[in-house]
């Protein structure tokens, strides 16, 4: 685990069009976060997909294989984050699409966090975080792990 | 604190060269298909030749435009669309389309909001789009994604325009069936005659037909409609209250949408459609690429520019010098 800006990762390895599924899980009816971050990263340029509230883990993976996004940011704030991420990373591997970076965002304990990168989270944004970090985040992910 | 990320196990993406994806997007596979649709939106020199291929597998699937103004509940009726293809074990394929911001060219694509559920449980293939600076309600890329869902065997396949106003009609130019969804209590039935999106519809649907306005908007549009006029098709274009919201009257609309299909092949309409649409493509797609064509060749445009700001030239002058068209003045 390590802490870091991986902004200046950013080449021309990475696709033009960064495309973002943002997505609720489970039984969490609050998305002014998730609407918040939409605009962020719309603003940067990116094409952000919403799905609405209280999607399964398996809708969501279902949505990004068609909208073939790059990163599917999730936020939660109901404190099931655990298992949620864990099935939604094993659903990522069922369906042959670890390709999609994930993002997690809300409100989620430091103690969690182990489990969440175990289960294959790439990302943890706490509610602090600046907007442009969160960008180059992104960026910084998506240029690592190069053009699909 | 700042973001927490996981460099041990960054994940590492390969590049599947577009030729070995065809055979899976003929076979329906979601991860091919929907990589394909990107490919074709970024304009991947790489994947022109998948797209060719591909091209040549499709021309089965039924193209059905859906258009009207903002919040009119164009993103509710293709839900509720999908769900009526679904019972009836049809595999419909949707592309809907949102704008991009003319600044950031970032986009927020909403319509899945009211769709997802519907997508996930009825096998349905649905693909959000954003215009990327594309005026008309489409996008270039729009056709080509319609060409990769027709060759996956999807039927049929929905464009979902983004909200349009009066004028933009390029969806006619691109679907066999055009379905005009207007909004109960948007305005007087001055409205209704006018020239432009109202011409076009091969069906009028009117959204939310639970409030007491809707029927006034259907008078309207069929007041308009008895005037005849139009296309000089000889298929009379059905005005269709319906209620996505309760499922009112959607079998109904379903079935006007399959009735206009069967009436294209009957009269022998359809040759003059696909006529339209292919032309319209090949048009497009050179204006296009005579756009990028110039971008790339900025030196050449800027001092064109140039000529034009300080008015040594005119614009039509300097258009025609930038096809190498020289021969005038």
């Amino acid at each position: 685990m390590t802490e870091t800006n991986l902004g200046d990762a950013a080449t021309a390895e990475a696709p033009e069009t960064i495309r973002v599924l943002v997505a609720k899980l489970g039984l969490d009816g609050h998305d002014r976060g998730a609407k918040v971050v939409a605009r962020i990263l719309r603003d940067a340029g990116m094409e952000v997909i919403y799905t609405g509230l209280y999607k399964t883990p398996k809708d969501v993976v279902h949505a990004a294989i068609q909208e073939d996004v790059d990163v599917i940011g999730v936020s939660l704030l109901s404190g099931s984050h655990v298992p949620l991420f864990r099935e939604l990373c094993r659903c990522l591997r069922e369906e042959g699409a670890e390709h999609v970076l994930v993002v997690a965002g809300g409100v989620i304990p430091e103690q969690d966090y182990a489990a969440l990168l175990e289960s294959g989270v790439d990302a943890i944004v706490p509610q602090e975080a600046r907007s442009d970090l969160i960008v180059t985040t992104i960026e910084g992910l998506i240029a690592a792990r190069g053009r699909i | 604190m700042t973001i927490v990320t996981h460099s041990r196990t960054a994940k590492r993406g390969t590049y599947t060269p577009s030729a070995a994806l065809v055979k899976d997007v003929l076979a329906g596979r979601a991860i091919a298909i929907a990589r394909m649709i990107s490919r074709a939106e970024e304009g991947y020199p790489e994947a022109a030749e998948a797209l060719a291929e591909l091209y040549k597998h499709g021309g089965n699937a039924h193209i059905v435009g859906i258009t009207g103004v903002p919040g009119a509940g164009k993103s509710t009726l293709v839900s509720a669309l999908i769900k009526a293809y679904a019972a009836e074990g049809r595999k419909v394929g949707v592309i809907a389309v949102d704008p991009s911001s003319p600044y950031s060219g970032g986009a927020i694509l909403g319509d899945r909001v009211r769709m997802s559920e519907t997508a996930a449980a009825g096998g349905a293939f649905v693909r959000s789009m954003a215009t990327r600076g594309h005026l008309g309600g489409l996008t270039r890329a729009t056709l080509q994604a319609v060409d990769v869902l027709d060759a996956a065997g999807y039927s049929p396949i929905i464009i979902e325009t983004v909200g349009v106003g009066q004028d933009e009609v390029e969806v006619v130019t691109a679907a066999h069936t055009v379905v005009v969804l207007s909004a109960p209590g948007l305005g007087d039935d001055i409205q209704a005659i006018k020239a432009g999106i109202l011409e076009i519809a091969d069906i009028h649907a009117v959204s939310k037909c639970d409030k007491p306005e809707a029927s006034a908007t259907v008078s309207a549009l069929q007041g308009m409609l008895s005037l005849g006029g139009g296309s000089g098709s000889h298929w009379t274009s059905p005005v269709l209250p319906v209620s996505a919201v309760s499922g009112e009257r959607i079998a109904e609309l379903k079935d006007a949408i399959g009735a206009h299909w069967a009436h294209l092949h009957d009269t022998g309409e359809l040759a003059a459609r696909q006529r339209a649409i292919c032309k319209t493509r090949i048009l497009g797609t050179a204006r296009h690429l005579f756009q990028q064509k110039f971008q790339q060749e900025s030196a050449t445009l800027e001092t064109h520019i140039r000529a034009v700001t300080e008015r040594r030239m005119d614009p039509s002058v300097a258009a025609r010098a930038l096809l190498g068209w020289e021969e005038i003045r």
